[in-house]
Protein backbone atom coordinates (compact mmCIF):
# COMPACT_ATOMS: atom_id res chain seq x y z
CA UNK A 1 0.00 0.00 0.00
CA UNK A 2 2.72 2.20 0.75
CA UNK A 3 4.11 2.47 -2.58
CA UNK A 4 0.74 3.27 -4.56
CA UNK A 5 0.54 5.94 -1.48
CA UNK A 6 3.90 6.93 -2.81
CA UNK A 7 2.93 6.80 -6.13
CA UNK A 8 -0.47 8.39 -6.75
CA UNK A 9 -0.96 10.22 -3.46
CA UNK A 10 1.87 11.77 -2.20
CA UNK A 11 3.43 13.47 -4.96
CA UNK A 12 -0.19 15.80 -5.51
CA UNK A 13 -0.04 16.83 -1.45
CA UNK A 14 3.38 17.73 -2.39
CA UNK A 15 2.27 19.95 -5.43
CA UNK A 16 -0.46 21.23 -3.24
CA UNK A 17 1.39 21.82 -0.11
CA UNK A 18 3.95 23.90 -1.87
CA UNK A 19 2.23 25.32 -4.68
CA UNK A 20 5.48 28.00 -6.15
CA UNK A 21 7.75 24.45 -6.03
CA UNK A 22 5.41 22.99 -8.56
CA UNK A 23 5.04 26.29 -10.67
CA UNK A 24 9.20 26.70 -10.59
CA UNK A 25 9.14 22.65 -11.82
CA UNK A 26 6.77 23.62 -14.22
CA UNK A 27 8.74 26.71 -15.58
CA UNK A 28 12.11 25.02 -15.51
CA UNK A 29 10.33 22.20 -17.77
CA UNK A 30 8.68 24.99 -20.51
CA UNK A 31 12.23 26.18 -20.26
CA UNK A 32 14.01 23.12 -20.87
CA UNK A 33 10.69 21.77 -23.62
CA UNK A 34 10.88 25.29 -25.56
CA UNK A 35 14.80 24.51 -26.70
CA UNK A 36 13.56 20.83 -27.37
CA UNK A 37 11.38 22.15 -29.72
CA UNK A 38 13.99 24.13 -31.41
CA UNK A 39 16.07 21.20 -31.76
CA UNK A 40 13.29 19.74 -33.01
CA UNK A 41 12.16 21.73 -35.38
CA UNK A 42 15.45 21.63 -36.86
CA UNK A 43 15.05 18.03 -37.62
CA UNK A 44 11.54 18.58 -38.64
CA UNK A 45 12.61 21.20 -41.31
CA UNK A 46 14.91 18.92 -43.04
CA UNK A 47 12.79 15.98 -43.01
CA UNK A 48 9.57 17.86 -44.60
CA UNK A 49 11.60 18.91 -47.48
CA UNK A 50 13.91 16.07 -48.16
CA UNK A 51 12.47 13.05 -46.43
CA UNK A 52 16.06 12.98 -44.93
CA UNK A 53 16.43 12.33 -40.95
CA UNK A 54 19.59 14.65 -40.37
CA UNK A 55 21.65 12.67 -38.18
CA UNK A 56 23.73 15.51 -37.77
CA UNK A 57 21.25 17.98 -36.54
CA UNK A 58 23.03 17.34 -33.06
CA UNK A 59 26.20 17.93 -34.04
CA UNK A 60 25.24 21.25 -36.23
CA UNK A 61 24.05 23.01 -32.70
CA UNK A 62 27.25 22.13 -30.97
CA UNK A 63 29.44 23.29 -34.35
CA UNK A 64 26.94 26.37 -34.65
CA UNK A 65 27.98 27.57 -30.81
CA UNK A 66 31.64 26.91 -31.08
CA UNK A 67 32.19 28.79 -33.87
CA UNK A 68 30.75 31.87 -32.44
CA UNK A 69 32.87 31.35 -29.62
CA UNK A 70 36.00 30.56 -31.02
CA UNK A 71 35.84 33.29 -33.60
CA UNK A 72 35.28 35.56 -30.33
CA UNK A 73 37.99 34.05 -28.52
CA UNK A 74 40.32 35.19 -31.89
CA UNK A 75 39.21 38.45 -31.33
CA UNK A 76 36.36 39.04 -33.30
CA UNK A 77 33.55 41.19 -32.19
CA UNK A 78 30.54 39.38 -30.69
CA UNK A 79 27.96 40.58 -33.45
CA UNK A 80 30.62 40.03 -36.08
CA UNK A 81 31.64 36.58 -35.10
CA UNK A 82 27.47 36.27 -35.23
CA UNK A 83 27.34 37.47 -38.47
CA UNK A 84 30.24 35.11 -39.86
CA UNK A 85 28.67 32.37 -37.96
CA UNK A 86 25.54 32.94 -39.87
CA UNK A 87 27.67 33.12 -43.45
CA UNK A 88 29.51 29.80 -42.15
CA UNK A 89 25.77 28.47 -41.91
CA UNK A 90 24.69 29.21 -45.22
CA UNK A 91 27.98 27.95 -46.85
CA UNK A 92 27.44 24.67 -44.67
CA UNK A 93 24.56 24.16 -46.30
CA UNK A 94 25.36 25.13 -49.79
CA UNK A 95 28.09 22.37 -49.22
CA UNK A 96 25.50 19.95 -48.02
CA UNK A 97 23.38 20.15 -51.26
CA UNK A 98 26.78 20.09 -53.66
CA UNK A 99 28.71 17.63 -52.16
CA UNK A 100 25.98 15.16 -50.41
CA UNK A 101 22.34 15.87 -51.02
CA UNK A 102 23.24 16.11 -55.19
CA UNK A 103 25.17 13.20 -55.74
CA UNK A 104 22.99 10.93 -53.62
CA UNK A 105 19.58 12.13 -55.11
CA UNK A 106 17.19 9.31 -56.17
CA UNK A 107 18.87 7.01 -53.74
CA UNK A 108 16.91 5.48 -50.94
CA UNK A 109 16.51 7.56 -48.13
CA UNK A 110 18.55 5.15 -45.61
CA UNK A 111 21.33 5.95 -47.86
CA UNK A 112 20.91 9.45 -46.97
CA UNK A 113 20.37 9.03 -43.46
CA UNK A 114 23.57 7.43 -43.52
CA UNK A 115 25.75 10.33 -45.31
CA UNK A 116 23.96 12.70 -42.30
CA UNK A 117 26.46 10.18 -40.00
CA UNK A 118 29.34 11.32 -42.03
CA UNK A 119 28.47 14.69 -41.76
CA UNK A 120 28.54 14.33 -38.34
CA UNK A 121 31.55 12.83 -38.05
CA UNK A 122 33.08 15.40 -40.48
CA UNK A 123 31.76 18.47 -38.12
CA UNK A 124 32.90 16.99 -35.25
CA UNK A 125 36.60 16.20 -36.46
CA UNK A 126 36.20 19.43 -38.39
CA UNK A 127 35.60 21.68 -35.20
CA UNK A 128 38.09 20.00 -33.15
CA UNK A 129 40.72 20.67 -35.57
CA UNK A 130 39.90 24.29 -35.73
CA UNK A 131 38.60 25.52 -32.35
CA UNK A 132 40.05 22.78 -29.89
CA UNK A 133 38.28 20.32 -28.02
CA UNK A 134 37.94 22.14 -24.67
CA UNK A 135 34.44 23.35 -23.44
CA UNK A 136 33.79 27.39 -23.93
CA UNK A 137 31.72 29.37 -22.24
CA UNK A 138 28.93 30.98 -24.22
CA UNK A 139 29.42 34.91 -25.21
CA UNK A 140 25.81 35.42 -23.82
CA UNK A 141 26.28 38.90 -22.41
CA UNK A 142 28.57 39.99 -25.11
CA UNK A 143 25.51 39.32 -27.70
CA UNK A 144 23.08 41.31 -25.26
CA UNK A 145 21.02 38.29 -23.55
CA UNK A 146 20.11 39.36 -20.33
CA UNK A 147 21.90 37.89 -17.03
CA UNK A 148 20.18 37.68 -13.12
CA UNK A 149 17.05 36.66 -12.04
CA UNK A 150 13.67 37.72 -11.87
CA UNK A 151 12.44 36.80 -8.29
CA UNK A 152 8.63 36.86 -7.21
CA UNK A 153 6.66 35.74 -4.37
CA UNK A 154 3.72 33.61 -5.01
CA UNK A 155 1.71 31.37 -2.44
CA UNK A 156 4.26 31.85 0.26
CA UNK A 157 7.23 31.12 -1.86
CA UNK A 158 9.46 32.48 -4.39
CA UNK A 159 9.21 31.82 -7.95
CA UNK A 160 12.64 32.47 -9.61
CA UNK A 161 12.81 33.20 -14.06
CA UNK A 162 16.37 33.47 -15.09
CA UNK A 163 16.21 36.68 -17.75
CA UNK A 164 17.85 34.46 -19.89
CA UNK A 165 15.34 31.59 -20.25
CA UNK A 166 12.48 34.27 -20.58
CA UNK A 167 15.06 35.17 -23.49
CA UNK A 168 15.36 31.95 -24.82
CA UNK A 169 11.33 32.03 -24.53
CA UNK A 170 10.30 34.72 -26.64
CA UNK A 171 13.68 34.25 -28.93
CA UNK A 172 12.35 30.50 -29.77
CA UNK A 173 8.70 31.56 -30.02
CA UNK A 174 9.43 34.39 -32.65
CA UNK A 175 11.73 31.96 -34.65
CA UNK A 176 8.69 29.30 -34.09
CA UNK A 177 6.26 31.83 -35.60
CA UNK A 178 8.06 33.53 -38.23
CA UNK A 179 9.20 29.80 -39.84
CA UNK A 180 5.90 28.72 -39.72
CA UNK A 181 4.34 32.10 -41.62
CA UNK A 182 7.28 31.59 -44.23
CA UNK A 183 6.03 27.88 -44.65
CA UNK A 184 2.60 28.82 -45.13
CA UNK A 185 2.25 31.93 -46.70
CA UNK A 186 5.05 32.77 -49.39
CA UNK A 187 5.62 31.36 -52.57
CA UNK A 188 8.96 29.89 -51.27
CA UNK A 189 7.49 28.19 -48.50
CA UNK A 190 4.71 27.17 -50.91
CA UNK A 191 7.30 25.75 -52.87
CA UNK A 192 8.95 24.07 -49.70
CA UNK A 193 6.02 22.04 -49.38
CA UNK A 194 5.54 21.42 -53.22
CA UNK A 195 8.99 19.51 -52.53
CA UNK A 196 8.02 17.79 -49.61
CA UNK A 197 4.81 16.49 -50.95
CA UNK A 198 6.10 15.36 -54.48
CA UNK A 199 9.46 15.69 -56.29
CA UNK A 200 8.74 15.13 -59.71
CA UNK A 201 5.56 17.56 -59.75
CA UNK A 202 7.63 20.09 -57.64
CA UNK A 203 10.81 19.78 -61.07
CA UNK A 204 7.68 20.12 -63.60
CA UNK A 205 6.49 23.31 -62.19
CA UNK A 206 10.17 24.51 -62.11
CA UNK A 207 10.65 24.62 -58.77
CA UNK A 208 14.59 23.79 -58.29
CA UNK A 209 15.39 21.16 -55.86
CA UNK A 210 18.62 22.19 -55.10
CA UNK A 211 17.47 26.09 -53.99
CA UNK A 212 15.24 24.64 -51.75
CA UNK A 213 17.47 21.98 -50.21
CA UNK A 214 19.93 24.63 -49.52
CA UNK A 215 17.28 26.76 -47.91
CA UNK A 216 16.36 24.37 -45.91
CA UNK A 217 19.50 23.33 -44.72
CA UNK A 218 20.42 26.84 -44.07
CA UNK A 219 17.14 27.77 -42.15
CA UNK A 220 18.08 24.30 -40.14
CA UNK A 221 21.48 25.42 -39.50
CA UNK A 222 20.19 29.07 -38.44
CA UNK A 223 17.71 27.07 -35.84
CA UNK A 224 20.70 25.32 -34.46
CA UNK A 225 22.37 28.26 -33.75
CA UNK A 226 19.83 29.77 -32.11
CA UNK A 227 19.60 26.42 -29.87
CA UNK A 228 23.29 26.56 -29.51
CA UNK A 229 23.50 30.17 -27.85
CA UNK A 230 20.81 29.45 -25.70
CA UNK A 231 21.64 25.93 -24.26
CA UNK A 232 25.27 27.07 -24.16
CA UNK A 233 24.42 30.23 -22.14
CA UNK A 234 22.50 27.30 -19.87
CA UNK A 235 25.82 24.77 -19.23
CA UNK A 236 28.83 25.16 -21.50
CA UNK A 237 29.65 24.84 -25.18
CA UNK A 238 31.32 21.10 -25.57
CA UNK A 239 31.17 18.30 -28.14
CA UNK A 240 29.27 16.61 -24.88
CA UNK A 241 25.93 19.20 -26.03
CA UNK A 242 25.87 16.53 -28.72
CA UNK A 243 23.46 14.49 -27.18
CA UNK A 244 20.43 16.76 -26.65
CA UNK A 245 20.00 15.91 -30.43
CA UNK A 246 18.62 12.60 -29.13
CA UNK A 247 16.35 14.29 -26.33
CA UNK A 248 14.86 15.19 -29.91
CA UNK A 249 13.91 11.96 -30.86
CA UNK A 250 11.01 11.36 -28.29
CA UNK A 251 10.27 15.37 -29.41
CA UNK A 252 9.63 13.54 -32.90
CA UNK A 253 8.14 10.68 -32.19
CA UNK A 254 5.44 12.62 -30.03
CA UNK A 255 5.01 15.23 -32.53
CA UNK A 256 4.86 13.68 -35.94
CA UNK A 257 8.24 14.19 -38.08
CA UNK A 258 6.04 16.65 -40.23
CA UNK A 259 4.87 18.84 -37.95
CA UNK A 260 6.20 22.24 -36.79
CA UNK A 261 3.29 22.55 -34.49
CA UNK A 262 4.04 19.08 -33.21
CA UNK A 263 7.40 19.91 -32.33
CA UNK A 264 6.29 22.84 -30.03
CA UNK A 265 3.75 21.33 -28.54
CA UNK A 266 5.84 17.65 -28.02
CA UNK A 267 8.96 19.94 -26.88
CA UNK A 268 6.89 21.44 -24.13
CA UNK A 269 5.15 18.23 -22.74
CA UNK A 270 8.32 15.85 -23.34
CA UNK A 271 10.14 19.14 -20.75
CA UNK A 272 7.40 19.83 -18.29
CA UNK A 273 7.15 16.14 -18.18
CA UNK A 274 10.64 15.41 -17.35
CA UNK A 275 10.86 17.83 -15.13
CA UNK A 276 7.69 16.97 -12.94
CA UNK A 277 8.31 13.60 -13.30
CA UNK A 278 12.05 14.04 -12.18
CA UNK A 279 10.78 16.22 -9.38
CA UNK A 280 8.10 14.31 -7.81
CA UNK A 281 8.46 10.75 -8.87
CA UNK A 282 11.72 10.99 -9.02
CA UNK A 283 12.89 10.04 -5.32
CA UNK A 284 10.43 6.92 -5.45
CA UNK A 285 12.32 5.17 -8.64
CA UNK A 286 15.73 6.24 -6.59
CA UNK A 287 16.03 9.33 -8.85
CA UNK A 288 17.56 10.13 -11.82
CA UNK A 289 14.77 9.17 -14.16
CA UNK A 290 15.02 12.57 -16.00
CA UNK A 291 17.21 10.66 -19.01
CA UNK A 292 15.10 8.05 -19.34
CA UNK A 293 11.17 9.23 -18.65
CA UNK A 294 11.07 11.47 -22.11
CA UNK A 295 11.59 7.85 -23.94
CA UNK A 296 8.39 6.58 -21.85
CA UNK A 297 6.20 9.29 -22.10
CA UNK A 298 6.81 9.31 -26.08
CA UNK A 299 6.22 5.46 -25.73
CA UNK A 300 2.97 5.73 -24.16
CA UNK A 301 1.55 8.94 -26.53
CA UNK A 302 2.73 5.84 -29.65
CA UNK A 303 0.04 3.39 -28.27
CA UNK A 304 -2.78 5.35 -28.89
CA UNK A 305 -1.37 7.95 -31.62
CA UNK A 306 1.17 6.41 -33.83
CA UNK A 307 1.47 9.11 -36.57
CA UNK A 308 2.11 11.42 -33.34
CA UNK A 309 0.09 14.06 -32.36
CA UNK A 310 -0.20 16.45 -35.09
CA UNK A 311 1.65 13.94 -37.51
CA UNK A 312 -0.28 13.18 -41.17
CA UNK A 313 -2.52 10.22 -40.65
CA UNK A 314 -1.17 7.52 -42.86
CA UNK A 315 -4.22 6.29 -45.15
CA UNK A 316 -3.29 4.20 -48.11
CA UNK A 317 -5.92 3.30 -50.85
CA UNK A 318 -5.44 -0.40 -51.28
CA UNK B 1 -11.67 14.20 -86.12
CA UNK B 2 -10.49 17.80 -86.02
CA UNK B 3 -11.64 19.28 -89.59
CA UNK B 4 -12.07 23.24 -89.06
CA UNK B 5 -8.54 23.97 -88.61
CA UNK B 6 -6.69 21.04 -89.52
CA UNK B 7 -4.86 22.48 -92.70
CA UNK B 8 -3.34 25.70 -91.33
CA UNK B 9 -2.08 23.67 -88.55
CA UNK B 10 -0.84 20.97 -90.92
CA UNK B 11 1.27 23.77 -92.64
CA UNK B 12 1.99 25.45 -89.40
CA UNK B 13 5.96 26.32 -88.24
CA UNK B 14 7.32 23.08 -85.81
CA UNK B 15 7.59 23.54 -82.14
CA UNK B 16 9.28 21.32 -81.09
CA UNK B 17 10.94 18.42 -82.92
CA UNK B 18 12.75 15.10 -81.65
CA UNK B 19 15.23 13.59 -84.04
CA UNK B 20 16.41 10.12 -83.48
CA UNK B 21 16.58 10.30 -79.97
CA UNK B 22 17.78 6.94 -77.90
CA UNK B 23 17.26 6.18 -74.54
CA UNK B 24 18.26 3.15 -72.35
CA UNK B 25 18.41 1.92 -69.13
CA UNK B 26 20.97 -0.11 -68.46
CA UNK B 27 20.74 -2.89 -70.81
CA UNK B 28 16.96 -1.96 -71.44
CA UNK B 29 16.26 0.11 -74.54
CA UNK B 30 13.25 2.03 -73.64
CA UNK B 31 13.60 4.15 -76.88
CA UNK B 32 15.31 3.72 -80.18
CA UNK B 33 15.90 6.39 -82.79
CA UNK B 34 12.63 8.11 -82.79
CA UNK B 35 12.41 10.98 -84.72
CA UNK B 36 8.76 13.62 -84.89
CA UNK B 37 7.78 16.58 -84.65
CA UNK B 38 4.63 18.79 -82.88
CA UNK B 39 3.85 21.77 -84.61
CA UNK B 40 2.58 25.19 -82.88
CA UNK B 41 -1.48 24.92 -82.18
CA UNK B 42 -1.92 21.37 -82.72
CA UNK B 43 -3.20 18.37 -80.66
CA UNK B 44 -0.58 15.89 -80.90
CA UNK B 45 -1.29 12.21 -79.72
CA UNK B 46 1.19 9.30 -78.70
CA UNK B 47 -0.03 6.03 -78.54
CA UNK B 48 1.22 3.01 -78.68
CA UNK B 49 0.40 -0.58 -76.38
CA UNK B 50 1.69 -0.77 -73.02
CA UNK B 51 5.60 -0.39 -72.69
CA UNK B 52 5.93 0.91 -75.96
CA UNK B 53 8.03 3.88 -74.57
CA UNK B 54 5.38 6.62 -74.63
CA UNK B 55 5.52 8.00 -70.79
CA UNK B 56 9.88 7.90 -71.37
CA UNK B 57 9.18 10.13 -74.28
CA UNK B 58 7.78 12.86 -72.20
CA UNK B 59 10.23 12.38 -69.79
CA UNK B 60 12.82 12.86 -72.14
CA UNK B 61 11.13 15.59 -73.92
CA UNK B 62 10.47 17.72 -70.16
CA UNK B 63 14.16 16.77 -68.77
CA UNK B 64 13.32 13.99 -66.51
CA UNK B 65 15.34 11.78 -68.12
CA UNK B 66 18.70 12.71 -70.71
CA UNK B 67 18.98 10.76 -73.90
CA UNK B 68 21.83 9.40 -74.43
CA UNK B 69 21.31 9.52 -78.41
CA UNK B 70 19.47 12.48 -80.42
CA UNK B 71 18.87 16.11 -80.50
CA UNK B 72 15.69 17.53 -79.18
CA UNK B 73 15.06 21.27 -80.74
CA UNK B 74 12.59 23.14 -78.98
CA UNK B 75 11.63 26.66 -80.38
CA UNK B 76 14.07 26.73 -82.86
CA UNK B 77 16.97 26.04 -79.97
CA UNK B 78 19.03 22.58 -80.49
CA UNK B 79 19.75 21.06 -77.05
CA UNK B 80 21.78 18.06 -75.65
CA UNK B 81 21.08 18.19 -72.02
CA UNK B 82 18.32 20.25 -70.13
CA UNK B 83 17.01 20.24 -66.76
CA UNK B 84 13.41 19.91 -65.88
CA UNK B 85 13.48 23.61 -64.10
CA UNK B 86 14.73 25.25 -67.56
CA UNK B 87 12.23 22.90 -69.57
CA UNK B 88 9.36 24.56 -66.91
CA UNK B 89 11.03 27.85 -67.60
CA UNK B 90 11.50 27.48 -71.44
CA UNK B 91 7.05 27.17 -71.13
CA UNK B 92 6.08 23.38 -71.58
CA UNK B 93 4.32 21.86 -68.65
CA UNK B 94 3.08 18.64 -68.54
CA UNK B 95 0.36 16.03 -66.18
CA UNK B 96 1.40 12.29 -65.00
CA UNK B 97 0.14 9.32 -65.56
CA UNK B 98 -0.68 8.77 -61.63
CA UNK B 99 -1.65 12.17 -60.67
CA UNK B 100 1.36 13.55 -58.94
CA UNK B 101 -0.23 16.35 -56.77
CA UNK B 102 1.48 18.12 -53.88
CA UNK B 103 -1.11 16.02 -51.77
CA UNK B 104 -0.91 18.31 -48.18
CA UNK B 105 -1.93 21.87 -50.30
CA UNK B 106 -5.57 22.74 -51.65
CA UNK B 107 -6.60 23.23 -54.71
CA UNK B 108 -5.85 26.56 -54.83
CA UNK B 109 -2.02 26.46 -53.55
CA UNK B 110 -1.27 23.26 -55.72
CA UNK B 111 -2.50 25.72 -58.53
CA UNK B 112 -0.61 28.68 -57.10
CA UNK B 113 2.53 26.49 -56.97
CA UNK B 114 2.15 25.98 -60.93
CA UNK B 115 3.08 30.36 -61.03
CA UNK B 116 6.49 29.30 -59.12
CA UNK B 117 8.32 30.76 -61.97
CA UNK B 118 5.93 33.65 -62.77
CA UNK B 119 6.68 34.99 -59.23
CA UNK B 120 9.86 37.12 -58.79
CA UNK B 121 9.96 39.45 -55.98
CA UNK B 122 12.44 38.79 -53.22
CA UNK B 123 12.12 36.60 -49.82
CA UNK B 124 12.59 40.11 -47.68
CA UNK B 125 9.00 41.47 -49.44
CA UNK B 126 7.51 37.95 -49.16
CA UNK B 127 7.95 37.53 -45.18
CA UNK B 128 6.80 40.99 -44.90
CA UNK B 129 3.75 40.15 -46.90
CA UNK B 130 3.28 44.08 -48.14
CA UNK B 131 4.71 45.95 -51.09
CA UNK B 132 5.22 45.14 -54.21
CA UNK B 133 4.88 41.21 -52.84
CA UNK B 134 1.49 41.25 -51.77
CA UNK B 135 0.59 43.09 -55.37
CA UNK B 136 2.51 40.45 -57.12
CA UNK B 137 0.77 38.02 -54.79
CA UNK B 138 -2.81 39.33 -55.59
CA UNK B 139 -1.73 39.82 -59.12
CA UNK B 140 -1.09 35.96 -59.98
CA UNK B 141 -3.82 35.05 -57.51
CA UNK B 142 -6.08 36.66 -60.62
CA UNK B 143 -4.72 34.52 -62.77
CA UNK B 144 -5.31 31.27 -60.82
CA UNK B 145 -8.55 32.16 -60.34
CA UNK B 146 -9.26 32.55 -63.95
CA UNK B 147 -8.31 28.97 -64.28
CA UNK B 148 -10.18 27.69 -61.53
CA UNK B 149 -13.30 29.72 -63.52
CA UNK B 150 -12.14 28.09 -66.54
CA UNK B 151 -12.05 24.30 -65.02
CA UNK B 152 -15.15 25.05 -62.80
CA UNK B 153 -13.43 24.08 -59.80
CA UNK B 154 -14.97 27.00 -57.57
CA UNK B 155 -16.52 25.04 -54.54
CA UNK B 156 -13.33 22.60 -54.05
CA UNK B 157 -10.61 25.55 -54.17
CA UNK B 158 -9.53 25.30 -50.48
CA UNK B 159 -9.99 21.52 -49.87
CA UNK B 160 -6.76 19.70 -49.76
CA UNK B 161 -5.94 17.79 -52.78
CA UNK B 162 -5.94 14.54 -50.97
CA UNK B 163 -9.43 14.18 -50.33
CA UNK B 164 -10.83 14.80 -53.76
CA UNK B 165 -11.82 12.18 -56.00
CA UNK B 166 -9.88 11.31 -58.74
CA UNK B 167 -11.42 12.88 -61.07
CA UNK B 168 -11.18 16.52 -59.79
CA UNK B 169 -7.48 15.81 -58.80
CA UNK B 170 -6.84 15.17 -62.43
CA UNK B 171 -8.49 18.59 -63.31
CA UNK B 172 -6.58 20.42 -60.75
CA UNK B 173 -3.39 18.84 -61.97
CA UNK B 174 -4.31 20.42 -65.31
CA UNK B 175 -4.65 23.38 -63.90
CA UNK B 176 -1.73 23.76 -62.02
CA UNK B 177 -0.18 22.95 -65.58
CA UNK B 178 -2.43 25.60 -67.23
CA UNK B 179 -1.07 27.95 -64.44
CA UNK B 180 2.31 27.87 -66.13
CA UNK B 181 1.12 29.55 -68.91
CA UNK B 182 2.65 26.95 -70.93
CA UNK B 183 3.46 27.19 -74.61
CA UNK B 184 3.48 23.13 -74.88
CA UNK B 185 1.35 21.11 -72.70
CA UNK B 186 2.38 17.44 -72.21
CA UNK B 187 -0.51 15.61 -70.85
CA UNK B 188 0.33 11.74 -69.81
CA UNK B 189 -3.07 9.75 -69.95
CA UNK B 190 -4.92 12.36 -68.64
CA UNK B 191 -8.42 10.25 -68.86
CA UNK B 192 -6.92 7.01 -67.30
CA UNK B 193 -9.57 5.99 -65.25
CA UNK B 194 -12.18 8.14 -65.71
CA UNK B 195 -15.71 7.64 -66.30
CA UNK B 196 -17.80 8.44 -69.66
CA UNK B 197 -18.87 11.43 -68.37
CA UNK B 198 -15.38 12.62 -67.01
CA UNK B 199 -13.80 12.03 -69.60
CA UNK B 200 -16.09 14.17 -71.73
CA UNK B 201 -15.64 17.00 -69.65
CA UNK B 202 -11.92 16.46 -69.91
CA UNK B 203 -11.58 16.43 -73.70
CA UNK B 204 -13.53 19.72 -73.04
CA UNK B 205 -11.28 21.05 -71.07
CA UNK B 206 -8.17 19.90 -73.55
CA UNK B 207 -9.91 21.29 -76.75
CA UNK B 208 -10.82 24.56 -74.91
CA UNK B 209 -7.49 25.01 -73.85
CA UNK B 210 -5.97 24.33 -77.04
CA UNK B 211 -8.68 26.88 -79.16
CA UNK B 212 -9.17 29.81 -76.25
CA UNK B 213 -5.58 29.80 -75.40
CA UNK B 214 -3.73 28.64 -78.62
CA UNK B 215 -1.64 25.69 -76.50
CA UNK B 216 0.40 23.26 -78.26
CA UNK B 217 -0.42 19.66 -76.83
CA UNK B 218 0.98 16.54 -76.86
CA UNK B 219 -1.19 13.66 -75.18
CA UNK B 220 -0.54 9.98 -74.33
CA UNK B 221 -3.98 8.11 -74.29
CA UNK B 222 -5.36 4.59 -74.91
CA UNK B 223 -9.35 5.70 -75.12
CA UNK B 224 -9.05 5.22 -79.09
CA UNK B 225 -12.39 6.98 -79.63
CA UNK B 226 -10.86 10.29 -77.52
CA UNK B 227 -7.57 10.34 -79.66
CA UNK B 228 -9.68 10.31 -83.10
CA UNK B 229 -12.16 12.85 -81.26
CA UNK B 230 -8.80 15.36 -80.18
CA UNK B 231 -5.96 15.46 -82.15
CA UNK B 232 -5.15 16.41 -85.29
CA UNK B 233 -1.87 14.24 -85.64
CA UNK B 234 -1.03 11.08 -83.95
CA UNK B 235 2.45 9.09 -83.61
CA UNK B 236 2.45 5.44 -82.75
CA UNK B 237 5.36 4.07 -80.58
CA UNK B 238 5.68 -0.04 -79.77
CA UNK B 239 8.63 -1.47 -78.01
CA UNK B 240 10.54 1.91 -78.43
CA UNK B 241 10.23 2.41 -82.22
CA UNK B 242 8.03 4.69 -84.07
CA UNK B 243 5.94 2.74 -86.18
CA UNK B 244 3.34 4.92 -87.79
CA UNK B 245 2.72 8.59 -87.94
CA UNK B 246 0.10 10.71 -89.30
CA UNK B 247 -3.74 11.99 -88.60
CA UNK B 248 -5.93 9.59 -86.80
CA UNK B 249 -7.56 8.11 -90.07
CA UNK B 250 -4.10 7.39 -91.72
CA UNK B 251 -2.84 5.71 -88.72
CA UNK B 252 -5.82 3.68 -87.84
CA UNK B 253 -5.48 2.15 -91.34
CA UNK B 254 -1.32 1.24 -91.11
CA UNK B 255 -0.89 -2.66 -90.76
CA UNK B 256 1.69 -2.19 -88.53
CA UNK B 257 -0.44 -0.18 -85.92
CA UNK B 258 -3.06 -2.87 -86.25
CA UNK B 259 -0.52 -5.76 -85.41
CA UNK B 260 0.59 -3.87 -82.52
CA UNK B 261 -2.34 -3.54 -80.74
CA UNK B 262 -3.75 -6.90 -81.91
CA UNK B 263 -1.02 -9.17 -82.48
CA UNK B 264 0.59 -10.61 -85.64
CA UNK B 265 -0.85 -14.22 -86.62
CA UNK B 266 2.08 -16.35 -87.02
Amino acid sequence: MDILYKAFIDPFMQMGAAPDLFVQTLWDGLVAGVLYSLIALGFVLIFKASGVFNFAQGIMVVFAALTLVGLHEKGVPAYLALAITIGIMFLLAVGVEKLMLRPLVNQPDIILFMATFGLTYFLIGFGELIFGGDPKVMIATQLGLPRGAIDFKFAGGFVSLQKIDIAATIIASIMVASLAIFFQKTRIGRALRAVADSHKAALSVGISLEQIWVIVWFAAGLVALATGIMWGARSEVSFALEIIALKALPVLILGGFTSIPGAIAGGVIIGVGEKIGEFYWGPLLGSGIETWLAYVIALVFLLFRPQGLFGEKIIERI
Amino acid sequence: MRAPDGPDVMAGEVLLSVANVSLSFGGVKAISGVSFDIRKGEIRAIIGPNGAGKTSMLNVINGFYQPQEGVITFKGKARAKMRPHDAADGGIARTFQNVALFRGMTALDNIMAGRTLKMHKNLFWQLLRHGPAMVEEVEHRHRVEEIIDFLKIQEIRRTPVARLPYGLQKRVELGRALAMEPDLLLLDEPMAGMNIEEKEDMSRFILDVNEHYGTTIALIEHDMGVVMDLSDRVVVLDHGIKIADGTPAEVMKNQAVIDAYLGVAH
